[in-house]
């Protein structure tokens, strides 16, 4: 913590800041808009570039007998094929080191669409159409498709973990009411509209320097390395932005940057790869699709006494990065809730379909939405207004501590539900929705508010690290780098006006580079919404060390302290004189000063003993509520949202207009993922929707005419970057008021005594079989 | 036939562009990424879904400007764009200065990756072109935009940027007397043939030139938007070596309306038959609006709609509800049969080697008939449909006369429902108790699948739910009380009104 204690100090006491806390528009925004961003597809090729499909398995499960590839190596434009037999290096590419994942699948298959050989040819649709001539001669076996299945057999790809707190059994069973049931929770096509791809291009000495669109360079760099049979310092790993990611390229961005690095090898000749949008879908990656088993119990007044939930999740074929996936769902079972009896249970269930991965909250949605379905089921059989339910169980005061021992420190979340209430006008609302109800017999509304408590920071500790590097020119002009990818969040824009601020220049002054291995090393991911928070303070710690040299040196030149030697408006103030920044860096390249520094920084206060279940994985917490109102058709299943009020905190804001498109994008992000994308495989383990004509996340019209956000005002307690918290995953979460909203209008034909089946999605079908459940019960 | 020319011409920025040489299968998208490196163009999904790839094309709008509608570049066959401007993302900003498009998503925040941004800005280009009137506002914008998708933003930066943006009168020099002489200097009425006899894009000019390369070459592939056709050669990378483009064939483009029916041509595309049939009832436009997107119903056309016989095509059981039918044509035979005997079973339709839709002819109800239509989908715009139903039900004295009910989406072809016409006849909308037997006749007359859009048991619950829907809207509720989307302005029909 270089910079503790120096908020403020930057610009001076009482001086008012420049660049961050304004609503500054994206760095690449007119770049945006006039097609000049570039992404890996539309950088210039090197001469000679060779491309690269990808065949993929054809059955979900079995083993390879032979493979055909005659006809494959003869097709018009190819100049190789290649197979796991032409790795030089290690076949492996689990993110977790399991050694569990294959780059190309060697003999046994692990699900449908799996990679088993690349066709490199002269242009990417010869290397496509020469694909579909290989042939395969397989041993088919019965595929594991589900976590029923999966479950059924104890097919898992690592030990359970349960985190648990006091004495649930004995607590539910003592509790006066009881209910239980099962809710299924549907996964999550990342479709960020740049599907993935990678151009690697061999160099001297065998180096590769690969440009990729990752969140995680210096593991794509490692993976090279590896597959390669070569040093980390052989291979670079460059980003300057990604067409969105969402979790998608955390992970599973590296094995088409390492198979675009192997062909590259293979053929000595730059390789590109892009993937075709159907492959995409069918060969990496989606949000864990979970089971939650529930019981809790409770009293009349809506107090939970107890909870158990057994989280089933489907890992797919590999571990991938279900760890932390999985962990992160069971340590938000509480939500904002506190349960002193409470047992989050998990199974990490194996099947023979695609690596379930990162995405968007990371586990903690399925965590949450669990939680918050059981709410409403209990409020439904008690006939009350669940968000009486919701307030009376929520985390009060900054001492109770959630199921894994850490103090909720912070606790704002009764103020956010409470204002929540009041910009939304909840009760008067719900009231209407009643009168409504009771006047309509096809449609229905339902409305609902539920909280978000979100932990930041990475569970697994080590990632908790970031570094960067900056550069003052002789022209004063700034060169920043750091380890954080830009993936449309608005990284780059809040890290730049950091250093803009810390210097006192305009933010025009500061250049904004690619991620580059190459020039800060042994980074984390961008992930767990934590790249402002990490990246953006190393850059400061570089820029503050820049700073204090050059106020060194103005006041040796014009006798001052160093600490009465200011930066603003593009000026240096010293002893009543005013130099511009760009002469004084001139002047200090003359006076022989380093005008460069790395910054480095790592998040203080965290630990977690997974062993123990205890500690604090958290650095602080980030709280949410939102207020959602729907209409249903009851004779269709149809549905829509008819008005949204959000009430977010993201501490003191660095950038208010890039928040708010993080909080408006995860919360229409997070209703996709619970009302119409539905992902559907059938019995043979094939995914059926592969494509956006099938796969439907939202569009425009989904989007409430009425949707209003507020920042909630607050700051961070803990030392993060000028107050901020961060704002990439939490919002996302405030979505499940949608589904609770859709909940509470199934709920209201039903008698209290008659239970609920509505699963996630709520697609028309589910919302129409849950309605007829409903109605045969009563008939 | 008379000799053809043999390489197309576009308008780009303004200069005439010659292109001698093409594949026929070659998209609008890879030609201007491999071969202009006009890179700003995006492939988000190669089948026009995303709409990442969206181009507008300008044709002469006939009154001496430049009419620009949005077309996804990635399905869309280079070929085709022969006459027209393409404008990408590039041509927009001028002097130094962005588009008021480009400058008002800039200043509403309204791209985050900006991958989709391109797409998005130009399927606005079009709306900012628009030549109907009426004001720009978040219902026209979520329609010129349900073709494109972003995953970042949430949209409302980017609604709230396009009305804006296109709330008055275009002024940023495109589509004047200069780009409009500019496509008249490239016009060319001759037929096209670009390639052999074994392998070529054809565009022929008149009816009898497409009657007879069709005759002789049966085992071309006919396209007319190539919205589905472009997915043929994008995703299953079939080996398509002659494909015939219909769109530029004189008249058949045309749509005529008389008092008693309209006609339209089959190479007339949704976005220029919508209007007329609108004004057949409104829940034919509302249907329409949501077939495809912006970008798909200013390519693909009705008649590619029913020729291609998908048992999950929007127009078929509409028009077959209407009692519309078809003229084919083969060499220099034809014959008209009834629509729905045009769909003999899942992906075989009535059409011989060599035969060719001309026209679909649908003819008006009478004032005494009530038209419901409903779509059915996961999402509401550009989605497929689970299942779609069309009715049409003749009123005499507040019962049922006569009634024509047709399905997509519940057996392999478009079908009707037969039993439950039956059971409809003869019922009083002001008497509910006669209508459950109408609705149980529905599970008579089909035996839906279960796919990934939705179960059997859910499309045969679901049309029983939209028939007793239909009656109710009919009997006199209105369809505020009775829908989500789609309300009808005005037009509740009362029972015998």
């Amino acid at each position: 913590m270089t910079s503790a204690g120096s908020d403020g100090a930057a610009v001076g006491n009482g001086q008012t800041y420049r660049t961050i806390r304004r609503p500054i528009t994206h760095d690449s925004a007119e770049k945006h808009v006039q097609g000049a961003a570039h992404y890996v597809d539309d950088v210039p090729e090197p001469a000679g570039t060779l491309h690269v499909a990808v065949g993929g398995a054809p059955v979900a499960a079995g083993r390879i007998r032979a493979l055909g590839l005659d006809a494959v190596r003869a097709a018009p434009g190819v100049v190789a094929v290649v197979t796991a037999a032409d790795i030089p290096g290690h076949n492996e590419i689990s993110p977790a080191g399991a050694d569990d994942e294959r780059l190309l699948a060697d003999s046994d298959i692990a699900f449908h669409g799996q990679p088993v050989f690349l066709v490199v040819a002269t242009s990417r649709d010869a290397a496509r159409r020469s694909v579909g001539l290989a042939t395969f001669d397989i041993e088919e076996t019965e595929p594991l498709v589900d976590v029923v299945q999966a479950a059924a057999v104890g097919s898992r790809v690592m030990d359970d973990f349960d985190i648990v707190r006091g004495d649930p059994e004995a607590a539910l069973k003592a509790a006066p009411r009881q209910l239980s049931g099962t809710f299924e929770i549907g996964g999550q096509e990342h479709f960020y509209l740049e599907g993935q791809a990678a151009l690697a291009t061999p160099l001297e000495d065998g180096d590769m320097h690969v440009l990729t669109s990752t969140q995680h360079p210096s593991e794509v760099q490692k993976i090279i390395a590896e597959v390669l049979d070569r040093p980390l310092n052989a291979v670079t790993a460059e980003v300057r932005r990604m067409g969105g990611a969402f979790g998608g390229k955390e992970s599973q961005a590296s094995q088409w940057a390492a198979l675009a690095a192997l062909a590259a090898q293979v053929t000595k000749r730059p390789c590109k790869l892009r993937l075709d949008r159907d492959d995409d879908m069918v060969m990496t990656g989606k949000r864990h699709d979970f089971a939650a088993e529930w019981r809790v119990g409770f009293d009349d007044h809506g107090q939970l006494n107890a909870l158990s939930t057994d989280y089933l999740a489907r890992c797919g074929h590999s571990i991938d990065l279900s760890i932390g996936v999985v962990d992160r769902a069971l340590f938000h079972a509480d939500n904002a809730y506190y349960f002193k009896d409470i047992a989050a249970l998990s199974k990490r269930l194996k099947t023979n379909t695609v690596s379930n991965t990162a995405f968007r909250g990371f586990g903690g949605p399925q965590g949450i939405l669990a939680t918050e379905q059981v709410i409403d089921q209990v409020a439904h059989a008690l006939s009350m207004d669940p968000i009486d339910v919701r307030l009376r169980n929520v985390y009060t005061g900054e001492d109770q501590t959630t199921h894994y021992g850490m103090r909720v420190f912070d606790n704002i979340a009764p103020d956010v539900l409470e204002h929540t209430i009041a910009v939304s006008d909840y009760r008067r609302r719900r009231e209407a929705v009643g009168r409504f109800n009771t006047d309509n017999a096809i449609l229905r509304k339902g409305i609902a508010i539920t909280p978000v408590k979100f932990g930041i920071s990475f569970t697994k500790t080590d990632l908790n690290q970031a570094g960067a590097l900056v550069h003052v020119y002789s022209d004063g002009s700034v060169h920043l780098n750091h380890g954080g990818t830009e993936m449309g969040q608005g990284l780059f824009v809040k890290v730049a006006q950091v250093v803009a601020e810390v210097f006192g220049i305009d933010l025009e002054h500061v250049k904004i580079t690619a991620t580059t291995t190459g020039k800060v090393p042994n980074t984390g991911p961008t992930a767990a919404s934590a790249g402002t928070d990490l990246n953006a303070m190393a850059a400061r710690a570089a820029a503050e060390q820049i700073r204090r040299r050059l106020a060194e040196f103005a006041g040796d030149l014009y006798e001052a302290a160093p600490e009465d030697v200011s930066f603003r408006d593009n000026q240096v103030f010293v002893a009543n004189k005013t130099i511009s920044f760009a002469d004084l860096a001139a002047d200090a390249c003359r006076g022989r000063v380093s005008l460069s520094s790395t910054g480095f920084y790592k998040t203080p206060k965290i630990h977690w003993d997974r062993e123990k279940v205890r500690g604090r994985p958290f650095y602080y917490f980030a709280y949410g509520a939102a207020c959602s109102e729907v209409t249903l058709d009851t004779m269709t299943g149809e549905m829509r949202v008819d008005r949204v009020d959000i009430v977010h905190d993201v501490g003191k804001s660095l950038n208010p207009a890039i928040d708010i498109g993080q909080i408006e994008g995860g919360f229409v992000q997070g209703m996709g993922w619970l009302t119409t994308e539905e992902l559907v495989w059938d019995a043979r383990g094939r995914l059926m929707t592969h494509a956006p004509s099938t796969y439907k996340i939202p569009t425009a019209s989904d989007v409430p005419a009425d949707f209003n956000v507020h920042l909630f005002e607050n700051i961070n307690r803990e030392e993060a970057v000028y107050g901020s918290k961060a704002v990439g995953e939490p919002p996302l979460m405030l979505a499940i008021s949608v589904f609770s909203a859709i909940f509470d209008a199934v709920a209201s034909l039903a008698a209290p005594s008659s239970k609920i089946h509505l699963n996630a999605p709520a697609t028309p079908e589910s919302v129409l079989k849950a309605i007829s459940e409903i109605s045969e019960l009563a008939a | 036939m008379k000799a053809a020319r043999q390489s197309i011409s576009i308008v780009r920025r303004g200069e005439a562009v010659k292109i001698d040489a093409f594949s026929p299968t070659e998209t609008l998208l890879d030609y201007l990424r491999l071969r202009e490196a006009a890179i700003g163009t995006k492939e988000g999904c190669a089948e026009g879904d995303c709409g990442a790839c969206t181009v507008a094309l300008g044709r002469p709008d006939g009154r001496g400007g430049v009419d620009y509608r949005p077309v996804n570049a990635c399905i869309h066959l280079l070929g085709m764009a022969d006459g027209a401007e393409v404008v990408t993302i590039e041509d927009l900003a001028a002097g130094g200065m962005l588009h008021p498009i480009q400058q008002a998503f800039v200043d509403h925040h309204a791209s985050q990756c900006g991958f989709c941004t391109p797409g998005f800005v130009m399927a606005l280009f079009a709306l900012y072109h628009r030549k109907e009137d009426g004001p720009v506002d978040r219902e026209t914008v979520n329609d010129a935009i349900a073709g494109n998708l972003c995953r970042c933003t949430g949209y409302k930066p980017i609604v709230a940027a396009a009305v804006e943006a296109c709330a008055g009168e275009a002024d940023d020099g495109f589509g004047g007397p200069v780009a409009a002489a500019a496509l008249s200097d490239i016009a060319d009425p001759e037929p096209l043939h670009q390639g052999d006899e074994r392998r070529f894009f054809a565009s022929p000019a008149t009816i009898d030139e497409l009657a007879a390369l069709y005759r002789l070459h049966p085992d071309a592939t006919l396209i007319a938007g190539a919205t589905d056709v472009g997915l043929w050669i994008t995703k299953q990378l079939r080996p398509i070596e002659k494909v015939i483009h219909v769109g530029r064939v004189a008249g058949l483009a045309e749509v005529e309306e008389t008092d008693e029916a309209i006609t339209i041509g089959a190479a007339a595309t949704y976005r220029e038959a919508e209007a007329a049939l609108a004004r057949i009832d409104p829940d034919i436009g509302e249907v329409l609006r949501r077939l495809g997107s912006a970008q798909v119903r200013a390519a693909g056309t009705i008649g590619g709609n029913i020729a291609n016989g998908s048992p999950i095509g929007d127009t078929p059981p509409l028009l077959i509800a209407l009692g519309a039918e078809l003229k084919l044509r083969r060499g220099a035979e034809t014959r008209t049969i009834a629509l729905e005997q045009f769909f003999i079973d899942y992906g075989k339709q009535d059409r011989l080697p060599g035969e060719f839709v001309e026209f679909v002819r649908v003819p008006k109800p009478g004032a005494d008939t009530r038209i419901r239509a409903y779509k059915i989908s996961k999402r509401f715009d550009q989605d497929i449909s689970a299942l779609l139903a069309a009715f049409a039900f003749r009123l005499e004295n507040g019962r049922i006369a006569s009634a024509r009910i047709a399905f997509g989406g519940m057996a392999g072809t478009p079908k009707r429902a037969r039993q439950a016409e039956a059971a409809v006849v003869g019922l009083d909308l002001n008497d509910r108790r006669r209508w459950d037997a109408a609705l149980d006749a529905l599970a008579q007359d089909f035996t839906p699948l279960s796919d990934h859009r939705a179960s059997a048991a859910y499309r045969l619950r679901v049309a029983r739910g939209l028939l007793n829907k239909a009656l109710i809207e009919i009997a006199g509720t209105p369809s505020s009380r009775t829908r989500l989307v789609g309300v009808r302005q005005g037009r509740d029909g009362r029972a015998g009104a």
